[in-house]
């Protein structure tokens, strides 16, 4: 690929072209496709990304009178270096290494699933009428499982309707899946303010609690829901074996990577995309479980169910790599990030949108950073060929 | 333009190509695909850059930056593929990115420029209408207006019939002809010998990135333009021994199939292929070769008729069960359809064969099976490769294609569909694919070859059918296998043949 500075950057002159060293021609920064990425520049440009968006940031906080490098130890200090901090930090990673790990599969098909947050609602509904349905009759060991189970299909189903618009309509899936949220997030709010409304909570917009056999064990006094924990670990190693060897894994792979290859080599784009929309969705379904069952005990407002683990799992799985086993460190890391903006609402009095300024302005600078990744910049005379 | 080079990586676009073309002429640029008639007029209009060599208008070197910098020198480009935005009308589409559309009221501007070219050359369209309303040699019309209000002077028609019905081709050929006679030069880009007849007055013939020959169409006639355009010496280098044809493998009657456009792009085509045969589909692209094949291979569905392998039907069966009944496909555009870039060297070794009982258990890939199979294929076909673990992409189009070749043919197929297997490839690559060809069809494997090359077909295949316009022209027994050759045999042949690809019927020739 050739290609050019800037429209109009040279002169129309009547030089002839092809002699590009030529005296008085000046420098200008060609960009050029990078044949191959080493595993070192990939990392290189990760690390430069994260810093360079954490230094966007500290602009912000300088902004308000905030010293930078003050804040910034606030949300690390808070989040890992302290042991209360750490133990928030890991509760809260919970559901973004399960959201994160079931985006990569989406994303590497190229399936723009935003909806995760929707899928992880519904999943809470499910496992909520699950839980309460027979937790009364059931023992923790049976109780337990069906609730996974229940927010996983609650989540797949949720996800399946996307891909079955996009795959048999044609229908945007970006579209669908972000409307859907607001359809889930409403959902959840009539429920709980109407027909589910609890007979013991005094009028306040919940379910009753969930009977102790459906409550999750949690390690010591922290809120680890640990069997959450487990699962969503399982899963993202799961899926990760499911990428690199197995058949469907391959055949998502080449679908993503190249539709015309996949339909020369008679891949199945349905079959494919409902699978993966089951795994993605449902997982975010297991995660809408494991928080109603882990931490709050009972259905209620969609914001205080989710603190937006849908969107930020979008990030988890792009600064995997759409790697699902790495998205449990990047879970881990904007976990931590979640809970250093709360610790800094606090002690800076910050309003509580900073984290998610925060959040997306790393995004936006780990996608930006993909660019030098792909191609790469060479400072070459004018009009060199 | 003088001494213009250009090399796209290994391969040769343009290789010292030198034009002139004076004012108010209609200058032919005549060549087959690939033969670097677009690269070069690219050039001209300031998408790429030349390697080497010079631009002069009006005898003032210059350097084309970009197409604002050519059309600000009167150079104006219409593409094969039209850069029209399909919700837009007319008017908004030509006022786009025009500096003298006043503000306020473009639409009647246009319509009144409109009307005055509707007057000159008898360009006619209507600027209220929407482009997707318009045929395409309305749409056609559109963009050589935006052209000429963007202040052409020299017009380049890149391919422009090929889009055009019969009739649409004559309206614009009349229109070409008013256009040169007020003083516009114009440069049209063909393949088809009638048109470069019919239209130009001058013709360069360019073959391989090299210019083959220059003549005045008055003294030129289209046996000998066929020549210049396909190549002048045919020379065997690869034996070809004689072998008894065997049973019938392929066997396709009456198959229509509908292009993308919903034109029908192959029309009732019938033939044959055997075992120990190569059926050679000569022609020139865009005649329906990429959709018979796709209809062949399970991509496209055939609108009727019928294909069989071995007797049994699969006629609009999945690409899967066609791969499955012995077909294998080696496809064109081989980065986009016969590999995945991303992916790693013994990943794609199995595309399409990965879900084959031997690569994969129930749910996983068999993956040390598959690296050896991939090594298997690597040392014997001689892909150069850094490791089973590179990514694709990082191969040159001869591997590439030496790497697909060997998937398609190490599944011992009955029959091997070869879409333009060597196009674009360097020498070696395209000697050793051509050999592996010719071994399979002496191991008993029928091959379909599809090429624009007509040299490959004459040195290959063991009957040619030319293909134009999604019929059949005719089949021809190739002239002799190696040994008996005769170089004026063959010449004959192969100007029936460049006859019968720009759409004449062979006189006394017949299947």
């Amino acid at each position: 690929m050739t290609g050019a500075g800037p429209p109009g950057s040279r002169p129309s002159g009547s030089r002839p072209p092809g002699r590009g060293g030529t005296p008085g021609g000046g420098l200008v920064v060609r960009v050029e496709r990078q044949e191959a990425a080493t595993p070192g520049l990939q990392v290189t440009v990760l690390v430069l990304s994260l810093l360079a968006g954490m230094l966007a940031v500290g602009v912000l906080f300088a902004a308000r009178g905030i010293n930078p490098l003050y804040a910034l130890w606030k949300i690390i200090g808070g989040s890992f270096f302290s042991l209360y901090g750490l133990t928030e930090t890991l509760t809260k990673a919970i559901p973004l290494i399960l959201i994160g790990a079931g985006l990569t599969l989406a994303f590497r098909a190229r399936f723009w699933n935003i909806g995760a947050e929707s899928q992880l609602l519904v999943g809470a509904i499910f496992a909520t009428w699950v839980g309460l349905q027979w937790g009364t009759r059931l023992p923790p060991a049976a109780m337990i499982p069906l609730m996974f189970l229940a927010g996983f299909l609650g989540g797949a189903l949720w996800g399946v309707i996307p891909a079955v618009l996009k795959v048999r309509f044609g229908v945007n899936e970006v579209i669908s899946t972000l409307m859907l949220n607001y359809v889930a997030a409403e959902l959840v709010t009539l429920l709980v303010v109407g027909p589910w409304k609890g007979a013991t909570q005094q009028g306040f917009p919940y379910t009753d609690d969930l009977p102790a056999s459906a409550v999750l064990p949690l390690i010591g006094a922290t809120r680890i829901h640990y069997p959450t924990l487990i699962v969503a670990l399982a899963a993202a190693l799961l899926l990760f074996a499911l990428v690199y060897s197995t058949r469907f894994g391959y055949e998502l792979r080449v679908a993503g990577e190249n539709p015309d290859a996949a339909r020369y080599a008679g891949i199945d784009f349905l079959r494919t995309t409902l699978i993966l929309m089951v795994l993605s969705g449902g997982l975010a379904g297991v995660a809408g479980a494991g928080e109603i069952a882990g931490n709050h005990h009972h259905l209620t407002y969609p914001a205080v169910i989710s603190a937006g683990y849908g969107f930020t799992g979008i990030i988890v799985a792009w600064l995997a790599k759409l790697n699902p086993a790495a998205s449990i460190l990047s879970a881990f890391f904007f976990a931590g990030i979640l809970v250093g903006g709360d610790a800094i609402q606090i002690s800076l009095g910050l309003p509580a949108a900073t984290v998610h300024v925060f959040n997306g302005v790393l995004l936006f600078f780990l996608i930006m950073g993909d660019y030098f990744v792909v191609n790469r910049l060479r400072l070459v005379r004018r009009g060199g060929a | 333009m003088v001494g213009i080079c250009k090399s796209f990586q290994a391969v040769r676009a343009n290789h010292d190509v030198s034009l002139r073309v004076d004012s108010g002429e209609i200058l032919g640029l005549l060549g087959e695909n690939g033969a670097g008639k677009t690269t070069l007029m690219n050039i001209l209009y300031g998408l790429i850059s030349p390697d080497q060599g010079e631009i002069r208008i009006n005898g003032e070197s210059v350097a084309l930056g970009s197409p604002r910098e050519a059309i600000a020198r009167g150079i104006g480009m219409v593409h094969q593929h039209f850069m029209l935005v399909q919700n837009h009308t007319v008017a908004e589409n030509v006022v786009l990115g025009l500096r003298e559309a006043p503000f306020l009221g473009a639409t009647r501007w246009v319509g009144e420029r409109l009307e005055e070219f509707g007057r000159l050359y008898g360009l006619k369209v209507d600027p209220r209408r929407r482009i997707w309303q318009l045929s395409a040699g309305e749409q056609q019309r559109v963009e050589i207006v935006r052209a000429l209000l963007q202040g052409a002077d020299l017009l380049i028609l890149d391919e422009p019939t090929s889009v055009l019905t019969p009739q649409e081709s004559q309206e614009l050929f009349a229109i070409l002809r008013r256009m040169a006679a007020e003083g516009h030069t114009i440069i049209f880009i063909s393949h088809k010998l009638e048109e470069i007849m019919a239209v130009c007055e001058r013709v360069l013939v360019l073959r391989k990135g090299a210019l083959a020959g220059a003549a005045r169409t008055d003294q030129i006639d289209k046996a000998e333009l066929a020549r210049l355009m396909v190549g002048r010496e045919i020379i065997f280098r690869l034996e070809r021994e004689r072998l008894e044809r065997g049973e019938r493998v392929l066997e396709v009657r009456d198959l229509t199939v509908a292009g993308d456009r919903g034109q029908t792009a192959v029309k009732g085509v019938s033939f044959e292929v055997h075992r120990h045969e190569i059926l050679g589909i000569a022609g020139v692209s865009g005649n329906g070769q990429r959709e018979l094949v796709e209809a062949l291979t399970g991509l496209r569905r055939a609108v009727s008729g019928t294909v069989a392998i071995r007797g049994r039907e699969i006629t609009n069966a999945s690409a899967r069960v066609i791969s499955a009944s012995g077909v294998s496909h080696v496809p064109e555009e081989r980065i986009r359809f016969g590999v995945v870039p991303n992916l790693l060297v013994f990943e794609n070794a199995v595309l399409k064969q990965h879900s084959r009982k031997i690569f994969s258990r129930v749910l996983f890939l068999n993956v040390p099976r598959i690296r050896s199979h991939a090594q298997g294929i690597v040392d014997g076909f001689n892909v150069s490769v850094p490791s089973l673990d590179t990514p694709v992409k990082n191969l040159s189009g001869g591997n590439i294609q030496k790497l697909i070749l060997g998937r398609e043919i190490t599944g011992e197929p009955d029959l091997l569909v070869a879409a333009h297997p060597t196009y674009g490839l360097d020498v070696g690559a395209t000697e050793y694919i051509r050999k592996e060809l010719l071994e399979r069809r002496r191991q008993g494997m029928a091959v379909l070859l599809v090429s624009e090359d007509l040299e490959e077909i004459l040195e290959l295949a063991d009957r040619i059918a030319v293909i134009y316009e999604g019929e059949l022209m005719g089949i021809l027994p190739a002239a002799a296998a190696a040994g008996e050759a005769q170089p004026g045999a063959s010449q004959a042949d192969l100007e029936a043949i460049g006859l019968m690809m720009a759409g004449s019927r062979p006189g006394g020739v017949r299947p």
